[in-house]
């Protein structure tokens, strides 16, 4: 294949060069990315940052011993030194009998658009962006006069390249972009202060919430934090709003990852065809949906992503793979390799996504007598080895079927087998903000901490 | 050394007329201040899992970011690479933030005083590559052989040289050579009754690969990690509620970075939304504490000559006996607040505007013996290891993971119980202080701390502590 731009011309030399200094095989990453940011706070401008840059990754096989290296000086001689760093490594590495590339047959790129470029984001002027900024901050301080503070607001946007070759002949690149607001309100009630946050991306300026709304739904947020409390240590009910239920569609994804699958280093390695959770929960990963932030035509390695159900009704039915861990399980790759610039391909999740169930949200929380909406999570109290789980919390306590208070300070802990196990509804309301998405979750106990 | 035989001049020729220059674009269209921050960093990363090197990366990164600041604004743009278009591409982008007259006479550019914390003789990256596959295979073989319940061991070591250069409009001119390795050991063991966890000890600092092979860190990190396994795949379930915790010494001063440094950073408190903001001369702890962060600490993870504006670092006392003295800055908050530069004003990388940042922070030590403080205790928890943490700076709450604690029962450690998760509010947690043990020990150095979408390397440590009413995360 001959190179369709610069960016697939520096991916394939550099796989030529490895090629010449005597590498088996080798595959080679070049990115561009071009970012800007503007911060307004309080109505004034404070920050803008606007800027440019490169780098190239390649990894080389001497046989089955592997060597990797990454610049971001792209000078003919900046190259020469990288390629010759990985040989270099590869020289001293020892033989795994399980490097290698992809087998020939699973490269490909998916075709058509997948709509991960707009050039409507990098038309944008630099006032423009610095309103939409001010008109989400405004938004949240205008929303009720108890906001009396913020950390801001602001908009950023991202466009780049990405090219990849490898020298079993796979060639190709692909261009992206992207855009976000935000703003952060703050109140301070009783010498007490609370701040919350509201978010929108999109890879087309179109995507994007308004700046009204994305204002308005972050002062809604930290409005019903005022007065927060701790509650009473007890076993109850608990809600996860999407916005802090996606992070378990993440240890998912960690607990069915390649790496942790072979290291035996999951709660869920070796129970392939077991059922791990309740018949509700069918878990997908999907990098094959266009315009997302999860989306690509090929994975890190060359190999075309697909739609792979990782639980479905409850039955753990794939794990996640990139070439070298489904080799070593002995187990076709998933389309999952995900590499930075730098370094091996580990495993990557695409537009990972619990499937939405029928029930309203509203009627999930209507249904709980006593228990827990949690609609934040702090810290990393989460063990994928053996799935325990105890993290710090604030949402709302939900009394009768109905809001009451808002809390915070408190934990919830649990185990993620059981966990999954007790899902006992699932909300209609699935919605894609980033690469991982879950509707609203109930999970039938779960251990309050606080008083 | 002269500027001239400096990194950046010597490899790229860079001199300090054209420095002068860029800092002229960078305010040709006005501003309070402008730098310069040049950056070249080698990095060498090896890693082993069973037995086999699956992963021997090494990495230049190199690249300019120019900074212009005008009252409360500040603006900013990087290069990747140093040809001069770039840079003055860049120095003119940052140049847009300013509007109006030039606010101020450039000073000629003279070199800075900074500090000499880690004169690495040989630095871990001219030491050869073998030295280093075989320092994590030492790790590797001294896991395995500890206990035949070990069946999983990955061993990495991570090594860089990080040359800076800064020049700033009011006449600074520093550069700083940055070594920093690290060695991580985690291992997986399974009981007879197939139940699996895992044990995890790393560290390093400022240093070079004799840093870790003259102590023999390899065969002391393996077996600190096997040790962590084997204790876990015999603990219980953790207890949930209010009640008293000792912390050990070490690591667990993550306690003081989540519950109180972040709080500290002047950025937050400049905008009033930290739980600390306008409560300097308050007490805001225990009288037993006093909280110190300092960057001038030879050869640890988290000192620094000079931070990344071009201060030097040095000791900053911010709570002392509970009464909170000051807040951690960098250049744009002391000029806004009128205070002090402390030297903590850090960046990830080039790419990254400053921002007040810890450097290693640690609690003093105090008066009591730590088995009395143990033995003072009927009914609680001892911590002697931690995972992460995060606070949220507006309320003040903050959480970190316990990975390794056992049950006070009668002054005496009993069971050792499950990871847990302790969470409480800065200032309200920082009072319940009620023994401070006379053993400060500062980490291994394994820090790493986020703000922002930016890493740095950061260090803690704390003595033996006890705090009344702390509310734990387990489930018994």
């Amino acid at each position: 294949m001959s190179p369709a731009n610069q960016h697939e011309e520096i991916a394939a030399q550099i796989v030529r060069m490895a090629l010449e200094r005597g590498a088996t095989g080798a595959e080679a990453t070049a990115a561009e990315g071009d970012e800007f940011e503007a911060g307004v706070r309080l109505g004034e401008l404070e920050t803008l940052k606007e800027a440019g840059s490169r780098a190239a990754g390649l990894r080389v096989l001497f046989g089955r011993c592997v060597g990797s290296a990454y610049s971001s000086d792209l000078t003919g001689e900046g190259l020469g030194r990288m390629v010759d760093s990985a040989v270099g490594l590869a020289r001293i590495s020892t033989e795994d009998p399980f490097a290698g590339l992809p087998d020939p047959s699973s490269l490909g790129s998916l075709p058509g658009d997948l709509r991960l470029y707009s050039d409507s984001v990098e038309l944008l002027e630099t006032a423009f962006k610095i309103d939409l900024a001010r008109a989400a901050e405004r938004a949240a301080l205008n929303a009720d006069p108890r906001i009396d503070n913020s950390e801001g607001g602001s908009f950023g946007s991202h466009s780049g390249w990405r090219a990849f070759a490898n020298s079993r002949g796979f060639l190709g690149s692909y261009r992206t972009s992207s855009c976000s607001l935000s703003t952060v309100p703050v109140v301070t009630n009783g010498g007490a202060r609370q701040r919350d946050y509201w978010h929108t991306s999109a890879r087309a300026l179109e995507g994007l919430e308004s700046a009204d709304y994305v204002g308005r739904m972050a002062a809604a947020r930290v409005l019903r934090r005022i007065g927060a409390r701790k509650a009473a240590t007890q076993n109850v009910p608990v809600v996860f709003e999407p916005r802090a239920a996606r992070s378990l569609v993440g240890h998912i994804f960690s607990a069915t990852a390649g790496e942790s699958i072979w290291q035996k280093a999951s709660f869920l390695a070796g129970r392939l065809g077991e059922t791990i959770a309740a018949p509700g929960v069918t878990i997908v990963d999907d990098a094959t949906m266009p315009g997302l932030f999860g989306t690509s035509p090929f994975d890190d390695e060359g190999v075309p992503p697909r739609r792979t159900t990782v639980i479905d009704k409850g039955v753990l039915s794939s794990y996640l793979l990139n070439s070298y861990s489904a080799r070593k399980l002995g187990l076709a790759t998933t389309g999952n390799a995900s590499r930075g610039v730098t370094g091996n391909a580990f495993t990557g999740h695409g537009n990972m996504y619990m499937m939405p169930g029928t029930t309203d949200p509203a009627a999930i929380v209507a249904g709980v007598k006593n228990g827990l909406l949690v609609t934040e999570l702090l810290g990393s109290g989460v063990n994928i080895v053996n799935g325990d789980y105890s993290r710090g919390a604030a949402g709302l306590w939900i009394e009768n079927g109905e809001i009451a208070w808002p809390v915070h300070e408190i934990t919830i802990a649990g185990n993620l087998r059981r966990m999954f196990a007790q899902v006992e509804a699932v909300g209609s309301d699935l919605e894609f903000r980033g690469s991982l998405a879950c509707p609203t979750l109930l999970i039938g106990e779960m251990t309050i901490s606080g008083q | 050394m002269a500027f001239s035989e400096s990194f950046f001049p010597s490899r790229f020729g860079i001199a300090t007329s054209d420095l002068d220059r860029w800092l002229a674009q960078a305010l040709s269209r006005g501003g309070d201040y402008a730098d310069l921050y040049f950056e070249y960093v080698e990095t060498t990363s090896l890693s082993l899992d069973e037995s086999i090197v699956k992963s021997a990366t090494q990495g230049v990164s190199l690249g300019l970011g120019v900074r212009v600041i005008s009252g409360e604004r500040s603006g900013y743009a990087y290069c990747g690479d140093f040809s001069p278009e770039k840079i003055d591409k860049a120095a003119r982008t940052a140049a847009c933030i300013a509007a109006g007259p030039a606010s101020l006479v450039r000073t000629s550019l003279d070199e800075s005083p900074k500090l000499d914390l880690y004169p690495v003789p040989v630095p871990a990256a001219a030491s050869t590559l073998a030295e280093r596959v075989a320092l994590i295979l030492e790790a590797d073989q001294a896991a395995r052989a500890a206990d035949s319940r070990v069946f999983q061991v990955s061993a990495g070591f991570s090594d860089s040289i990080k040359h800076i250069l800064i020049a700033t409009s009011d006449g600074g001119l520093v550069w700083d050579r940055q070594p920093m390795a690290r060695l991580n050991v985690t291992v997986l063991a399974r009981a007879a009754d197939g139940r699996v966890e895992s044990g995890y000890q790393g560290g390093g600092g400022r240093a070079g690969l004799d840093h870790f092979t003259s102590q023999g860190l390899a065969r002391r990190y393996a077996c600190e990690a096997v040790r962590q396994a084997l204790v876990q795949l015999d603990a219980g379930e953790a207890p949930a509620g209010e009640m008293t915790v000792v912390l050990g010494p070490g690591w667990p001063g993550i306690l003081l970075h989540e519950a109180v440094g972040h709080g500290l950073e002047a950025d937050f408190n400049r905008k009033q939304v930290s739980a600390f903001s306008g409560r300097v001369g308050q007490q805001v702890a225990s009288p037993l504490c006093t909280v110190v962060d300092d960057g001038a600490m030879a050869g640890r993870r988290g000192s620094l000559n000079v931070d990344d504006e071009g201060t030097p670092s040095r000791q900053n006392v911010l709570i002392e006996n509970g009464i909170l003295r000051g807040y951690l800055q960098d250049r744009l908050s002391s000029r806004l607040l009128g205070a002090g530069r402390t030297g903590n004003g850090r960046r990830e990388s080039y790419q990254h505007m400053p921002l007040p940042r810890m450097t290693n922070t640690y609690l003093l030590p105090g008066q009591s013996d730590p088995s009395e403080i143990i033995g003072s205790v009927k009914s609680g928890l001892y911590c002697a290891t931690f995972g992460g943490g995060q606070v949220d700076i507006t309320s003040g709450n903050f959480v970190f993971s316990a990975t390794e604690s056992y049950l006070i029962e009668g002054g005496r450690l009993t069971r050792p119980v499950r990871g847990a998760t302790l969470i409480g509010n800065g200032p309200d947690a920082m009072q319940r202080v009620t023994m401070v043990g006379n053993d400060l020990k500062l980490d291994e150095g394994v820090g790493i701390c986020g703000k922002e979408g930016q890493s740095v390397p950061v260090g803690v440590g704390i003595p033996t502590v006890k705090l009344d009413g702390i509310t734990v995360g387990g489930r018994a």
